[in-house]
């Protein structure tokens, strides 16, 4: 068993959306370094209860990459200071012994704060509604492979299937913006026959969304595609970018 | 009628993507308008008491087409300046209340987190360059020829210094925007071209700034 390691946490406690919130400061002892990021917060909150004081609210769900529930900054990056991944992947042993760690939650105008780390991203699940669906006709289920699409084409759709929606996107970007989630969506039906009826009133809906919700513009710094624990890759943004120009600027042949 | 489009209410040149769109088309044409401008100033560097580049200089200022050309210039700084504006404000926006850490260099390049700064300092250098050159030549009818007021003005170390700072800047602001053009026309559709325009934008960055930049060099070095 290896060493236990000590931190200093400086966490950014909120009660609820009107209040301001501040940072306060934990010292905490004895922890494994193989102990998830979010491991070490459980245990925080045990001492916290068991001192009688108001345990730090974080979002998590599955712990295991997949959910993207876990969302936080921390030390000045989402999902901590490895590339790719969420905050349950990252370990205890990529920090320093001794390292103060600032965890703070995602910050965006439209993900206001419910609590502590807690914040809303239901803005993205706005954006999904107004253009993140494909037609499909009533009865019986199609035959499988009724539709043939090439495997290359059904491999890069997945790529940007893999969204996760955890937001991560949107808190690393210096301008908040949620291209890159808007871009995954927009990219996996483009790609796909199933996505063609809807693909030039989608890509105009969910950019009016993203906009409406208030994130803030794209300027191409890539700093999105380093945090993706999907590792959705930028050309989606060049997708939808495409998609956006040839919907304006052509004539839309579905009007009779 | 029934509803057919629901296009954003303000034009889709309003939309954040939109904004990106002119952002690089004014980008590309100011490039472009870079390595004309750049072609012209190498003759200065002819050996020829500047023959060369007084007739050049000489065209520029008196061909129509290119006097056309001149006011879609001012048009494409013009709008391109005022998109960088409306960015900035927008940029506040997105997360009025910022970070308390944030460790930006570790998933972005110092060129596209510098692009206010070289902006700025581009922006300070076009209108001391424009007073100096056009102004001077336009329409306050300098008795110097083109040739000579170059030669003036880079053998001040003071102004060639500046000149040479503002072009690494340039070359920050460049380094950036080549590629990020590329990506707001949805021009980088696959790994491969990335990489391409990548090379590309990093090669145009370093050379072009760099022919800028010798000129006033040549000159502040004859006089020592």
């Amino acid at each position: 068993m290896s060493k236990p390691m000590r931190f200093t946490l400086k966490i950014w406690r909120q009660k609820n959306a009107q209040e301001p919130g501040h940072f306060e400061t934990y010292e905490i002892d004895g922890i494994s370094p193989d102990a998830s990021f979010l491991e070490m917060l459980d245990v925080l909150n045990e001492k916290l209860i068991k001192e009688g004081k108001d345990p730090v609210a974080f979002d998590h769900d599955c712990r295991e990459g997949i959910c993207g529930s876990c969302g936080m900054f921390i030390n000045g990056r989402a999902h901590g200071p490895l590339p790719n991944i969420t905050t349950c992947r990252l370990y205890m042993r990529h920090f320093r012994d001794g390292e103060t760690i600032v965890i703070e939650p995602f910050r965006a105008k439209p993900f206001p704060v419910i609590k502590d780390l807690v914040v809303d991203r239901s803005a993205l699940d706005r954006i999904i509604q107004t253009g993140g669906y494909i037609s499909v006709n009533a009865g019986s289920a199609p035959d499988a492979n009724a539709i043939p699409i090439p495997k290359p084409v059904a491999d890069r759709a997945f790529d940007y299937a893999t969204c996760i929606g955890c937001g991560a996107c949107v808190a690393a970007c210096k301008n908040a913006s949620a291209m890159l989630f808007t871009a995954a969506k927009v990219s996996h039906l483009a790609l796909l026959p199933q996505g063609q009826p809807e693909r030039r009133e989608r890509v105009k809906k969910m950019v009016a969304q993203m906009d409406a919700e208030g994130f803030g513009h794209c300027s191409n710094t890539g700093a999105c595609a380093v945090e993706c624990p999907a590792k959705i890759p930028l050309t989606a943004i060049a997708q939808l970018q495409r998609d956006f120009i040839w919907a304006n600027l052509t004539p839309d042949p579905y009007v009779r | 009628m029934e509803a057919k489009t629901v296009s954003p209410p303000v034009g889709w040149l309003h939309t954040t993507v939109g904004r990106k769109v002119v952002m690089a088309l004014t980008g590309l044409f100011l490039i472009t308008f870079l390595v004309v401008h750049l072609a012209g100033n190498l003759l200065l560097l002819r050996d020829d008491g500047g023959a060369a580049f007084n007739a050049y200089a000489e065209f520029m200022s008196t061909n129509p087409f290119i006097r056309v050309l001149e006011i879609l210039l001012f048009a494409g700084f013009v709008v391109h300046i005022y998109q960088g504006l409306y960015f900035i404000f927008r940029e506040r926006r997105g997360r009025p209340k910022g970070y308390a850490r944030n460790d930006a260099s570790a998933n972005t390049n110092i060129f596209s987190r510098t692009m206010r700064i070289s902006a700025l300092v581009i922006l300070i250098f076009l209108i001391v360059h424009l007073r100096h050159f056009f102004v001077e030549h336009r329409f306050l009818g300098s008795p110097l020829t083109m040739y000579e007021s170059c030669k003036l003005a880079f053998e001040n170390p003071w102004y060639s210094g500046f000149y040479v700072v503002s072009m690494v800047l340039l070359a920050f602001h460049l380094a950036h925007g080549f590629y990020s053009s590329f990506q707001t026309l949805g021009l980088i559709v696959n790994r491969r071209i990335e990489r391409v325009i990548q090379w590309a934008g990093a090669a145009f960055a370093f050379l072009v700034p760099l022919g800028f930049a010798i000129i006033p060099l040549y000159f502040l070095l004859q006089t020592f």
